[in-house]
């Protein structure tokens, strides 16, 4: 296998992979460069990662995201994992529709999500604010969830709950004590990807934000359109960083979600 | 949900409930359903309704209803932006199809057997980051004085503006959603069957006979879904061609999002812009259905 000659597809992906992480890598090195115009070199520097960390509206912003993610991924946990049980164990008049609008939030674009909840909050005149945006989060991320754990729901083995109901636990405990500790992983990589995408949305937090709050992507938005503030860069490797972490400990839940699977 | 009957002293939580076979799904069922309807489903359904007031502005009184709004979109200003956004979504599509197919087919069936998962996440793990930042990394590649003409300048080659033009769209929308695509279609190759393509080479194909009359028909179906999916996003995608595309790049989010948080504040007009776009993916997703590799999707 060593051996194996290069060929053309693998030097190929190999240039793909350097596509995938040259803008990536850009932003880390430009991070470091003293100049305040990023297109020479003018040494290095930690002065941007100084910036950040004393600039009170980005920090606030980054608090708005994290409260919005948090709470949006804690509801929707709980609201997506029932969802999803649901689903597989009931039979019901209406189910079919029910499941396509569970599916609605994934296949509807952003835009036309963000445009009808503004419409109905001001129908109805809810007032915009923080609470608006984790409401509208909610949707996607439960959606999101709802996916993820259906999929380990499905490779999930039914006998042994009805072997917990067999030998007399009533369908509460069956349900607290044998299919959500199985569920777990797949909660727990449901709800990583949820914060992932809740931290990053623009267009919906755009729309429900109003005045009362300011998550990170509307901040980061409003800089970039208005010129290039050099510690955008530092941001970037913070945020760059918290999300490898997120995705590094979604892939190993995955993996030990396979491995207590197949000791089953 | 109805308030549970007034409960006797005696029996305990579950034994009152136990009996009542509707409430199981209820709790499961009912608070998601609830949230889904109340904030996705009804929101559409008044976007429907607006799309259909003639002239609607915020704060305005409006006259009844009419097919004013649909009609505004055909105006040939309107038919570009969607002619463009299209665009944009078939060429990037391509695009990603053309870079990918040869990355999944790598990494399916060439890339050694105990590495391929953690190539596999390498490759879609820049999805994971902010994809407003990777669009803005590609200002600071693409701008007059940026590192791609750096590049150039060193190789020899004359500078390129490509900041807030079409290209920089492509490559953005590109480079976005390249990770979708190599992430299906590689679900797809791993399900191909190689003892057909052995079979084909024992009974003399050539490799390129082979890769056509074998490996391209048994993933076209896993081809079909992934092709789709990145057009619909690509179609919709808001990021990308805001922060590279520049003034002359408006694609029909662009257009949306203008109509709402605008000066203009026509609703009427947005809900109807949102109404077709939705028709259009919906449109893209029965084709889906129909032709596509459904479990593929799933599975990725």
């Amino acid at each position: 296998m060593s051996s194996r000659p290069v060929t053309w597809p693998s030097l190929f992906t190999a240039l793909m992979y350097a596509f995938m992480y040259f803008p990536i890598i850009v932003l880390g090195v430009y991070s470091f460069n003293d100049s305040r115009y990023s297109a020479g070199w003018g040494g290095f520097s930690l002065r941007w990662y100084r910036a950040l960390f004393s600039d009170r509206r980005l920090l606030s912003a980054l608090q708005d995201s994290l409260t919005i993610a948090t709470v949006a991924v804690a509801i929707s946990a709980v609201l997506g994992t029932l969802m999803a049980i649901g689903l597989a164990r009931h039979r019901f008049w209406g189910k079919g529709l029910y499941r396509g609008m569970s599916y609605l939030p994934l296949i509807v674009p952003d835009i036309a999500i963000a445009v009808a909840t503004l419409v109905f909050l001001a129908s109805v005149a809810v007032p915009l604010s923080l609470g608006t945006i984790i409401a509208a989060h909610m949707v996607f991320c439960l959606a999101y969830i709802a996916v993820v754990v259906s999929s380990r729901l499905q490779h999930l083995d039914p006998n042994l709950e009805e072997a917990a109901l067999d030998l007399g636990a009533t369908h509460t405990q069956a349900l607290l004590r044998v299919l959500l500790p199985q569920l777990a992983p797949g909660i727990l990589a449901g709800c990583l990807l949820a914060f992932v995408l809740s931290m990053d949305d623009l267009l919906i937090s755009s729309f429900t934000a109003g005045g009362g709050a300011n998550p990170l992507p509307i901040e980061i938005f409003s800089r970039v359109r208005t010129g290039v503030k050099p510690d955008i860069n530092a941001l970037s490797v913070v945020l760059i960083l918290g999300s490898a972490l997120l995705a590094g400990m979604a892939e190993y839940v995955r993996y030990w979600g396979d491995r207590s699977r197949q000791k089953i | 949900m109805t308030p549970a009957p007034s409960p006797t002293p005696s029996a305990t939580w579950a034994e009152r409930l136990a009996p009542r076979r509707w409430l199981g799904p209820v709790t499961l069922l009912g608070p998601a359903g609830v949230w889904l309807l109340v904030l996705l489903v009804l929101p559409t359904l008044l976007i429907l309704e607006i799309s259909l007031v003639p002239g609607l502005r915020l704060g305005q009184p409006s006259g009844g209803y009419g097919l004013g709004n649909y009609l505004q979109i055909l105006q040939p200003v309107y038919l570009r932006v969607i002619g463009r956004s299209v665009g944009f979504a078939v060429g990037s599509t391509l695009l990603c199809l053309l870079l990918g197919f040869p990355v999944a087919y790598w990494l399916a069936l060439m890339s050694p057997q105990r590495w391929r998962n953690l190539l596999l996440v390498a490759f879609i793990l820049p999805l994971w980051t902010s994809s407003l930042l990777r669009a803005y990394a590609w200002t600071t590649i693409l701008r007059p004085s940026g590192v791609f003409n750096t590049l150039l300048a060193t190789v020899g080659l004359p500078a390129q503006n490509w900041l807030n033009t079409s290209t920089a769209v492509f490559i953005g929308l590109t480079y976005s959603f390249l990770p979708y695509m190599v992430l299906i279609l590689y679900a797809s190759l791993e399900k191909l069957d190689t003892r057909l393509l052995e079979a084909a080479a024992d009974l003399g194909a050539n490799p390129r006979q082979c890769f056509w009359k074998v490996t391209v028909p048994q993933t076209l179906p896993g081809i079909a879904a992934a092709s789709l999916l990145v057009f619909i996003s690509t179609l919709s995608d808001f990021v990308v061609p805001t922060l590279l595309g520049g003034a002359s790049s408006m694609n029909i989010s662009r257009l949306i999002y203008n109509q709402f948080l605008g000066p203009t504040r026509a609703w009427g007009f947005g809900s109807a812009l949102s109404m077709v776009l939705i028709l259009a993916v919906s449109l893209a997703i029965a084709l889906l259905l129909r032709y596509g590799d459904r479990n593929t999707v799933t599975e990725a």
